[in-house]
């Protein structure tokens, strides 16, 4: 063994949580920009590349695969090498996945302004990215499983079947979806068309919901969750039970994006079995999380990064919650196109994904760099914007998508329709202004937090941490 | 060997893992998707659905480049409400020519599906360069870029056709030799209002229960 090896590769994720943190704010910043633009319609000044239906892939694309992708392989490479005792396998190669993904996000999230967009959700840029992507999944797969398997601890750790799972089920939604018939370097067809494209689509979408949303961030917490609360998981048989169920039930779910869509029914019905389904598996991981960090509740008191954490929880207890419900045919028929939808992704995307990745970097960033967080004072008022932005942004969108949905539905005693769709559409502008308030306390917290990342980080070197020995008892060998 | 020791395998063994999440993850797509990509009735167009001529295809096109479909729907679903406010209900027949398909997920304004022949071209015109000169109430963004740009400039329509030709779209050989020439003299606002006009006109009377 050479000598170098004996150090783990934490510069790599030191670099993956900066550019993760700068896609945070510019693409939270593209966000408020386009929910301006629902309260004043002309801020797009006439300008091709400030119009909302190019900014809002932008914002979506920004936030899942900048900020979100970045902070997944962030914290994967960190906890892989934690939990098998070794460095990284191939960290060229990782180098490589690092800087080639900002690439794809910067220049997709560029030829996005440009028009170039396939129009699928989540999957919108066009087939020359589709490709890149698939090949530095490809090199984060290669390096992700090369780790685990030249581990030097025996089981392989719940944290990372999370991970796994992410990396092989995104890349199978990923290939599926985005086959298509290439026209010229900006334009394709997709293989698919009308209704078989949409059950296509929805088969992604709501996986890549499941497994990098959902999937990646469960990694996440079990790996940091335990670490910070310095307890094990409470009950590793649930993680495993709970681990399976999760992987077989959250693929079957999509069609729930299309009930009473042109579809065969049996599809929409099997779809909604599966998601009410779902919300065991979901829920088990919630309980085992809270459970893990019952004994050490005092903990909340000093440290804002495990208040991060348990919040993320909480949301995310909510949110899958929610999402089966909306997944039931009698309830969809009101949720289904409004902005009840917006808020539930949001309820995810704020209040689990960003904060549960917020308090990991707070917990993180300080260990990597060796020096005690810059201020705890800063982090804990992000903490209150982020809950007070998240939960007005939430409430905003409860009260819009519900009197949407009711008032498209609402027919008079004869038969006619009650309101016209202009009104109803005119009468949500309170609503927007609220959220766009929201959004703007959400993003106040997260530059907050670049600040005080950055104060923690600036002049300093990434601490080496050395490889410690292995417990004869967990060792390959044993 | 209970499940306990069959699961210790392969939490010890990276190959089991990788394979075990792909087959336990594959199930509900297979189940799901295989049938519905053999459904023949789903490919089948109704009487009116044809492929879109270059014009309406270099629509259709701009429509998408424009993100229209963020907050606008195709998919006018089987509900009373739905039926008397834009028309009969969507039926997958109307949509085989769509790749990709376009039914969205939002409706910050209303469903399109059944937009064809509501409006005049110029009311179009007008909307799209100008939205709340004929709604007052409306939140969408203008377009004024589209009433500069050839319809020629948004692609190669000769490669488009060839393109979906080869993925079964009915194109003779004279509709591509001679799609180019129909762009003549169009900008990217005919083209686009030419696609308007044919959304969900694809039903007649000899389609079954098409009234609905």
């Amino acid at each position: 063994m050479t000598q170098s090896s004996n150090y783990y590769h934490d510069k790599i994720t030191l670099r993956l949580v900066q550019f993760s943190v700068i896609w945070a704010v510019l693409a939270m910043t593209a966000g408020v920009y386009i929910s301006a633009e629902l309260v004043w319609p002309t801020i797009d000044f006439g300008q091709f590349w400030l119009s909302f239906g190019r900014l809002r892939p932008l914002h979506t694309n920004g936030v899942i695969f900048g900020f979100g992708v970045s902070a997944l392989m962030a914290t994967a490479f960190y906890s892989v090498q934690r939990t098998s005792h070794v460095p990284l396998f191939a960290p060229r190669l990782a180098w490589f996945c690092c800087y080639a993904w900002q690439l794809i996000v910067l220049l997709g999230g560029l030829s996005l302004l440009a028009g170039w967009n396939s129009s699928k959700e989540y999957a919108e840029l066009e087939w020359p990215f589709d490709i890149a992507i698939a090949i530095v999944w490809v090199c984060f797969g290669i390096v992700f499983f090369g780790t685990i398997a030249t581990r030097k601890i025996k089981p392989i750790y719940i944290s990372n079947w999370f991970y796994g799972a992410l990396i092989i089920v995104i890349a199978m939604l990923h290939i599926v979806n985005s086959l298509a018939m290439p026209v010229s370097i900006d334009k394709s067809y997709s293989l698919y068309a009308g209704a078989q494209d949409a059950v296509v689509q929805w088969w992604y979408g709501h996986n890549a919901v499941g497994f990098l949303l959902t999937g990646g961030f469960l990694g996440m917490i079990y790996y940091f969750l335990p670490k910070h609360a310095e307890r094990p998981i409470w009950s590793y048989r649930l993680s495993v039970v709970a681990f399976w169920a999760f992987v077989y039930s959250y693929i079957w779910a999509g069609p729930h994006h299309l009930h009473y869509n042109s579809i065969p029914e049996w599809v929409q019905s099997l779809g909604m079995a599966m998601s009410v389904i779902l919300l065991a598996p979901s829920w088990a991981t919630m309980i085992n999380g809270i459970m893990t960090v019952s004994t050490a509740w005092e903990k909340l008191r000093s440290d804002p990064a495990l208040k991060f954490i348990v919040l993320s929880l909480a949301f995310y207890g909510l949110a899958t919650f929610e999402g089966p419900m909306m997944s039931i045919r009698s309830v969809n028929v009101i949720s289904h196109f409004t902005d009840w939808t917006i808020g539930h992704v949001h309820s995810g995307a704020l209040g689990w994904n960003a904060m549960v990745t917020y308090g990991t970097f707070y917990f993180m960033i300080p260990r990597l760099v060796d020096r005690e967080l810059y201020s705890v004072r800063l982090a804990n008022i992000h903490f209150w914007l982020a809950l007070a932005g998240t939960m007005l942004y939430v409430m905003a969108m409860w009260a819009a998508g519900v009197s949407q949905g009711l008032l498209w539905l609402s027919v008079d005693q004869i038969g006619e329709l009650s309101f016209d769709f202009k009104d109803i559409m005119a009468s949500m502008t309170p609503y927007y202004l609220l959220r766009l308030v929201a959004g703007l306390i959400f993003l106040g917290g997260t530059v907050l937090m670049a600040y005080n990342l950055y104060m923690t980080v600036r002049g300093r070197e990434t601490a080496r941490v050395t490889v410690p020995a292995v417990d004869p008892a967990y060792g390959v060998g044993a | 060997m209970n499940g306990l020791t069959i699961h210790r395998k392969i939490e010890e063994h990276t190959g089991l893992l990788i394979f075990g999440i792909l087959i336990v993850s594959a199930i509900g797509g297979l189940v799901q998707l295989l049938p519905v990509l053999n459904q023949e009735s789903l490919e089948t167009a109704t009487s009116n659905t044809r492929p879109y001529t270059a014009a309406q295809l270099t629509g259709r096109d701009i429509y998408i480049r424009e993100g229209c479909s963020v907050c606008h729907s195709q998919q006018v679903r089987p509900l009373i409400a739905e039926l008397e406010r834009y028309g009969p209900y969507s039926r997958a027949g109307e949509f085989v020519y769509d790749r990709p398909f376009l039914w969205g997920s939002k409706r910050t304004g209303p469903d399109l599906h059944r937009l064809g022949g509501k409006y005049s071209d110029d009311w179009h015109r007008i909307h799209l360069l100008d939205p709340r000169a004929v709604v007052a109430e409306s939140i969408m963004p203008a377009y004024p870029w589209l009433d500069k740009r050839s319809a020629k400039e948004t692609g190669n329509i000769t490669a488009k056709f060839i393109a979906l030709r080869r993925l079964g779209h009915p194109y003779s050989d004279e509709d591509i030799s001679g799609a180019e020439a129909e762009l003549e003299g169009l900008t990217e606002m005919d083209a686009l209002i030419a696609y308007l006009q044919v959304l969900g006109t694809g039903l007649s009377g000899e389609d079954e229960g098409a009234a609905l």
